[in-house]
């Protein structure tokens, strides 16, 4: 076992050239996909007299400081919508892993009552998802509209996350229920007791997909939130994104923002992602053990 | 109590053998009774099944506002059923054929460009021997996935705008600038390439599944035969994620008419409908921001039933050549 390589015997070496060629390409697909947000990061962190003297963006600050980043969190709009997000993410992600557990948990109980067609029911989901005009009427109806719950209840439970808990729960040994039955417990007590301890992982991932898709979602803010001042962090930085384009699209309230210097800019993209990069080492180790392959493959 | 305990592992079937060995406990109870003993469970799905009746399902019938001359202040009840009228319009609209039009063509370049994409990759890494770098350079790729649309359009637009960092390097070197971002006659191969960049990585995850359980043995015996690493490739790795590749195809052409909505939103204005209108911006416009319900409705009904047919369709085909397509 030296150095960590296992090249089968069969195998001929590589050549040379080979060798030489998937570095080169390994690299440039590394690069890709850093130095973008490397580029964003050093404009963030730049002067903004040194941003505009480059051109609207920077490699590698020269002094490097986080005024834009006390500029943006000191109150204000992009202050706020961060709150916003947070409370969103926290809020949505709770309810939905209650929602999806209690379903998977329910579903996933051999010869429940009225399992095989609900479970149907469900997968029907998949095929025909209802258009973007009735989900937004339903909403209406509700009188939801520029509620938070609007950003929430129409997402509350995802059908892929769904299957992947429910196959999850189904595979956990039958004989412990049936002990656990014979010692007279509730389904309530199997599911804390047994179904959630040894689903760890499963929760983890589940709960991670629910935080970051309520995190990333803006398009539901915009349709059914009226009032901007209620708008999450992604909408708001959407304001941003089309500054770069055309200002089509934004309300006057906004304008102020689009004004803001390009290292201010870049530091609210920083700041919707940091999130998710924080978060993302957990839900990377779990694709690496492999709990969602099996499930993605079904 | 035992009368109305569950079965323990399987499910219970219909028809029990009838001899007197079979225990009590898996006979299948009456409706009634099964409903009595899962009373508790019923419970536990209550919050997941309303979701499902009032935003999946309420929304569903809800399209049948397509058949209707929608007022909101009327309401679903009290507005006037127009038969097809809708989708008479819609079909004599030439946005909305254009707008068909540019969602295929961008569907299509997807097909070619980015489908591989994820293949190559995955290939890429599953050669590499050394295990942690294997390991590092996966980390790096699926990461872009987890980004959401508005950050990406912000990142590319940073790196290929006009004032970006691919022009400060053509300019800086004396070259003329180039016009991507906006410039409506680069925005399908942008779109793709946002695709490509956004989850090549994510889709290699499939593929190395698919790969790393292709038995060793295979290879080595085709190597021991003298079976070059091309021929390897072809008569071992291909037959072996073929049914990957067939599934991913039927999934695609089911979903042909939906490309990236959100992405493809957030750069309209700055482009222009003319290149960048696709089914499902045309009906949020038409629908939502001018408000004439009932006709967005019915394009988007429209795309959701020729959705089912393309992978009813494609299923079958799949069938016929052989593969397992979507399970079904």
């Amino acid at each position: 076992m030296t150095r960590n390589r296992r090249r089968p015997a069969w195998q001929e070496p590589p050549h040379p050239l080979t060798s030489g060629a998937k570095a080169v390409l390994i690299g440039l697909v590394l690069a890709l996909v850093t130095v973008p947000f490397l580029v964003v990061v050093s404009t963030s962190l730049a002067a903004p007299a040194e941003v505009v003297a480059n051109g609207g963006w920077v490699l590698w600050p020269a002094h490097p400081s986080l005024a834009a980043y006390t500029e943006i969190l000191s109150g204000g709009v992009v202050g706020r919508a961060t709150l916003v997000s947070v409370g969103i993410t926290v809020a949505g992600t709770a309810f939905s892993l209650t929602a999806t557990v209690l379903l998977a948990f329910a579903l996933s109980r051999p010869g429940v009552f009225g399992g095989k067609p609900i479970t149907l029911l469900i997968l029907f989901t998949f095929l025909f998802p209802p258009g973007i005009i009735p989900a937004y009427l339903v909403v209406k109806e509700l009188g939801l509209l520029d509620s938070y719950s609007a950003l929430i209840a129409p997402v509350l439970v995802s059908t892929f996350n769904l299957v992947v808990m429910r196959g999850f729960f189904q595979g956990l040994p039958a004989e412990l229920y049936e002990a656990a039955r014979l010692d007279g417990a509730s389904e309530w007590m199997m599911l804390r007791r047994i179904t959630i301890p040894l689903s760890r992982a499963v929760l983890a991932v589940v709960g991670l997909f629910y935080a970051v898709s309520y995190w990333n979602s803006w398009f539901n803010a915009l349709i059914y939130l009226d009032t901007p001042a209620k708008w999450p962090l992604q909408l708001v930085l959407r304001t941003y994104v089309l500054a770069g384009g055309q200002i089509a699209d934004s309300s006057s309230s906004e304008a102020g923002l689009l004004a803001a210097p390009q290292t201010v800019q870049m530091a609210v993209v920083v700041l919707a992602t940091i999130p998710i990069i924080a978060v993302y080492p957990f839900l990377q180790r779990f694709f690496v053990t492999g709990v969602l392959t099996g499930a993605i493959k079904s | 109590m035992s009368v109305r305990a569950r079965p323990a592992a399987t499910e219970p079937v219909a028809e029990e053998p009838a001899g007197p060995a079979a225990p009590v406990t898996a006979t299948r109870l009456p409706r009634s009774q099964r409903w009595r003993r899962d009373r508790l469970l019923i419970a536990f799905m209550l919050p997941g099944l309303l979701f499902y009746l009032i935003f999946q399902y309420g929304a569903l019938f809800g399209s049948g506002l397509a058949f209707l001359d929608y007022v909101p202040f009327l309401g679903l009840g009290g507005s006037q059923w127009v038969g097809l009228q809708n989708f008479q319009r819609l079909f004599d609209d030439p946005d909305f054929w254009h707008a068909a039009l540019n969602t295929l063509e961008i569907s299509l370049l997807q097909l070619v460009l980015f489908f591989p994409a994820p293949l190559a990759l995955a290939m890429l890494l599953h050669s590499l021997v050394y295990t942690r770098v294997k390991r590092f350079v996966q980390s790096v790729v699926y990461l872009p996935h987890f980004i959401s649309w508005v950050i990406v359009v912000a990142l590319f637009q940073q790196m290929l705008g006009a004032t970006g960092v691919l022009n400060g390097w053509l300019s800086d070197a004396g070259l003329h600038t180039v016009h991507i971002l906006g410039n409506p006659d680069a925005f399908k191969p942008m779109v793709v390439a946002q695709v490509i960049w956004k989850d090549t990585g994510w889709g290699t995850i499939i593929f190395l599944a698919a790969l790393a359980q292709v038995d060793e043995q295979m290879y080595e015996a085709a190597a021991l035969d003298g079976a070059s690493a091309l021929r390897r490739f072809w008569h071992v790795t291909l037959p072996a994620i073929r049914p990957v590749i067939a599934l991913l195809l039927v999934l695609r052409l089911g979903d042909i008419l939906s490309v990236g909505f959100e992405q493809i939103l957030l750069q309209r204005d700055a482009v222009g409908p003319g290149a960048a209108e696709i089914v499902d911006t045309f009906v949020y416009v038409r629908g939502i921001k001018s408000g004439d319900f009932g006709f967005a409705a019915a394009a988007g009904l429209f795309k959701g039933v020729i959705g089912v047919l393309l992978v009813y369709a494609a299923n079958k085909v799949s069938h016929r050549m052989g593969e397992a397509g979507v399970y079904r």
